[in-house]
């Protein structure tokens, strides 16, 4: 028991208000929890409208039943998303009031514009969901459309404050306060372009990867209908196909945090000292200046970076001592920089498996071994885009806004934040749990629907409740005039 | 160009109190509607009027929030280090109303409705409360220009409890009122009767809650109430005549002139507090002026204001339309 205190003793520096510890745990946690609803809101949307695109432009009633179902699981994900978006909106003005105060003027600003998506996004998801049965098919189709641009577009209001803390731009400061705002240099900061790409990218890939590991584990207990097989193709083909770009964009990203934000850089490689032919240590830990039990590759870090072993990386004492962050902190953004590589790699990996069976015999992979690992790639997709969302946040400490405003100055000085946080982490869990229960039995009557779920063409037994057929009876009733 | 982006930011509250004001109202509705079998018509007919527009209703919320801290940053940072108690409960309480609402309907066991219901509907009831009770605290100066004011007695005086409680009632007046000319509409008479009875029920504890409010507001803000009986005098009466109105109407009038009545009282009253707290932000200490942000961020959420008339507005119309319409229902 008394690893606990230990570790609130070494996590806590003398002079930080009470609150820092609880409210970093807490936005920590609340933002971890809804960054996995994210990609539901923007990019399963985008796999609905291709099945549903392809429902009407093939008359495939397997395509239209999984863009009906794909919506009512939107439905339910955009709900929670929804709510738990709010719950951090008010954090930011409950947690970090010295963050809104001071520099609401400009970081609020593209809050604002993401305002405007969020409500699109909430009113044509509303209008897809509930029209199904009334809206022509086309008509339907497109209502759904905005979904899809709004989570882009507010993907990138959300990433551009976000990128904003990482490089502040378009203000102008006089004693510490803004004074004025350049809204295109807030909006369109330094870090804007390669962050709010990587994070769209991680939408698609995510939930790509989620929706393939439910059709992949329906296969493995032997659904291996045309359904089953649609919904698996159409999420794991998008994901598969974005991985590599994805790939892509991190290294140049990678890059761009090494010629912009050269601590986070020194984190993420985990490099005490400046120099040159700087090894990639795979895994591994700083402990007291040296880095112990990782394997290094000679120079990786410096080719990697300047493209030669001669690029010279700024390390850990280039930071002023001040501002320099801890041991443990440079090793949760290094590790989870490792595991976010590795595990996308991994799924490029199992994209490439797929791409080479499908190119050989237009077929799925006919070993077991890749169902199996496509079940989990959704797992390994989410811990990918929570490591990498740990990367960008934690390798910013000790700052809020880099170089403007630190994370202790940051935080509320009022409250027992350690309540606020119990309360969050126990409605959460509740909330999550619930999530998750209710599209188990959404799951288990649609199986049912669909004959028992065992072989033959599942959802062929589904056919009258197929979108744009006839109404059953219950639907009619209630749209008397 | 602070008034206008405080203008916003007050329509932004309006619409909040009209259109999310009538879901929390519904909610309370719900939960006051006795078990499984007796209130089962009044909770259909509320899930049926709720679930497509809850999400866009709820976005008002967004809408005021990112308006007030981009605008006037200081003064929402000092909103938040005095109010963080009912506001950190009525971010739950969103959390526990939205979700409870989507699983309410994704479930089909009775047990598990009930209790998605009941976190939906008790909800729905603390979250408006809070809001009241925060705008009470504002109204009458108990948020300190710097911030940091008393955590409890800023929210937990008579006036905002009585701003409190009026939020819960005109929330219930209003879904009420709602919920009759759509029972109404669909020809049900006697649900039409039930959420008609409870919309005067409403209405007279609105008019108490708004009373004592007042008494509240001589001693707790003079000047407020000075301009709610002056400047701000024809939004009062507008409140108070079309609130009646839609109440005696509501058995006669189209739902749509019923719907307008109600929503026009309600806003009619948002705006009289708004006037009646001009020029002032915060109590009667910090004005608009004072807190706003630079021009340059006025003028990019001026700029945000078009893009949300030029786009959302028509969506949400659009919304609208469909939903009165019957085009959106569930599959």
């Amino acid at each position: 028991m008394s690893a606990v205190p230990e570790l609130v003793r070494q996590l806590v520096t003398d002079g930080d208000p009470a609150q820092l510890l609880p409210a970093r745990e807490q936005m920590a946690f609340t933002l971890g929890f809804h960054i996995v609803l994210v990609p539901f809101g923007v990019a399963f949307t985008f796999l609905m409208l291709v099945a549903n695109y392809r429902g009407i432009r093939r008359g495939d009633a397997h395509a239209l039943l999984l863009a009906e179902r794909w919506s009512k699981v939107s439905a339910v994900l955009f709900a929670v998303g929804a709510v738990s978006g709010t719950v951090l909106s008010f954090e930011l003005g409950l947690l970090w009031p010295g963050l809104m105060g001071r520099f609401g003027a400009a970081y609020g600003l593209p809050f604002a514009v993401e305002g405007i998506f969020f409500f699109l996004e909430a009113i044509f998801v509303a209008i897809y969901i509930y029209g199904w049965r009334r809206l022509s098919p086309w008509a339907h189709f497109w209502s759904g459309v905005p979904v899809p641009l709004s989570g882009l577009g507010g993907t990138a209001s959300v990433v551009a404050a976000n990128a904003w803390m990482n490089q502040p731009g378009g203000i102008t400061l006089r004693d510490g306060r803004v004074v004025d705002v350049d809204p295109m240099g807030v909006f369109l900061n330094g870090a804007f372009w390669y962050e709010a790409l990587h994070m769209f990218l991680a939408a698609y890939v995510v939930a790509g990867f989620v929706v393939a590991g439910v059709y992949a584990a329906g296969m493995l207990k032997g659904r291996l209908d045309r359904y089953h097989r649609l919904g698996f193709l159409i999420s794991f083909t998008t994901a598969a196909l974005v991985m590599p770009v994805q790939i892509f964009v991190g290294d140049v990203a990678a890059r761009e945090v090494f010629a912009h934000e050269p601590a986070k850089f020194a984190a993420i490689e985990a490099l005490p000292t400046t120099g040159t032919n700087v090894p990639e240590v795979l895994g591994g830990v700083l402990d007291h200046g040296q880095v112990r039990y990782g394997i290094p590759i000679p120079s990786g870090a410096s080719i990697l970076s300047g493209f030669s072993p001669s690029t010279r990386i700024s390390g850990l004492d280039a930071v002023p001592a001040a501002v320099r962050p801890p041991d443990h902190l440079v090793n949760i953004v290094h590790l989870s920089f490792d595991v976010m590589v590795g595990s996308a790699f991994a799924l490029l990996g199992l994209g490439a498996w797929f791409g080479w069976a499908w190119w050989r015999r237009r077929d799925l992979p006919a070993s077991r071994w890749f169902l199996r690992a496509a079940m989990w790639a959704g797992a390994i997709a989410v811990v990918c885009l929570e490591s990498g969302w740990v990367v960008t946040e934690v390798g910013r400490q000790p700052w809020t806004v880099v170089g403007l405003l630190l994370t202790r100055d940051a935080v509320t000085t009022e409250g027992n934040m350690w309540a606020f946080f119990a309360g969050a982490v126990a409605i959460y869990a509740a909330v999550g749990a619930a999530a998750v229960l209710v599209l188990r039995i959404m799951r288990r009557r649609w199986a049912a629907a669909d004959g028992g779920g065992g072989g033959g063409d599942g959802g062929g037994g589904d056919v009258v409740g197929v979108p744009y057929g006839p109404g059953d009876e219950s639907s009619s009733r209630t749209a008397l005039p | 160009m602070s008034t206008v982006v405080a203008g916003g930011l007050l329509l932004g509250v309006l619409a909040y109190a009209v259109f999310g004001g009538a879901d929390f109202g519904a909610g309370f509705w719900d939960l006051t509607a006795g078990g499984a079998d007796r209130g089962r018509a009044a909770r259909a007919r509320i899930d049926h009027s709720l679930a497509p527009v809850w999400e866009a209703n709820h976005t008002w919320l967004i809408y005021c929030l990112v308006v007030f801290w981009s605008a006037f940053p200081a003064a929402f940072a000092a909103v938040m280090t005095t109010m963080y108690l009912p506001l950190g409960l009525a971010a739950f309480g969103i959390v526990l109303r939205g979700s409870g609402f989507a699983f309410r309907k994704a479930v089909l066991r009775t047990s598990q409705q009930r209790l998605g219901g009941a976190a939906f509907a008790a909800s729905s009831v603390i979250t408006p409360f809070f809001f009241g009770a925060v705008g009470g605290g504002i109204a009458s100066g108990r948020v300190p220009a710097g911030g940091h004011g008393d955590p409890v007695h800023s929210w937990l005086n008579p006036m905002s409890v009585l701003t409190g409680g009026l939020a819960v009632a005109v929330c219930a007046y209003l879904a009420a009122v709602l919920l009759a000319a759509d029972a109404r509409r669909e020809g049900d008479g006697p649900l039409e009767a039930w959420f008609r009875r409870r919309a005067w029920l409403a209405a007279w504890f609105s008019g108490a809650m708004a009373l004592g409010g007042l008494v509240g507001a001589r001693a707790d803000a003079p000047r407020l109430f000075g301009r709610l009986f002056g400047e701000a005098l024809p939004l009062t009466a507008l409140s108070v005549l079309s609130g009646g109105a839609a109440l005696l109407l509501v058995r006669r009038a189209s739902p749509r002139v019923v719907r307008y009545l109600a929503g026009g009282a309600v806003g009619a009253l948002v705006l009289a507090w708004g006037s009646g707290q001009y020029p002032y932000l915060l109590g009667d200490h910090t004005t608009i002026e004072s807190a706003a942000a630079p021009q340059s961020s006025l003028a990019t959420l001026t700029a945000v204001f078009g893009l949300a008339v030029l786009l959302v507005v028509p969506s949400l119309a659009l919304l609208y339309v469909l939903q009165q319409r019957a085009h959106l229902e569930d599959t």
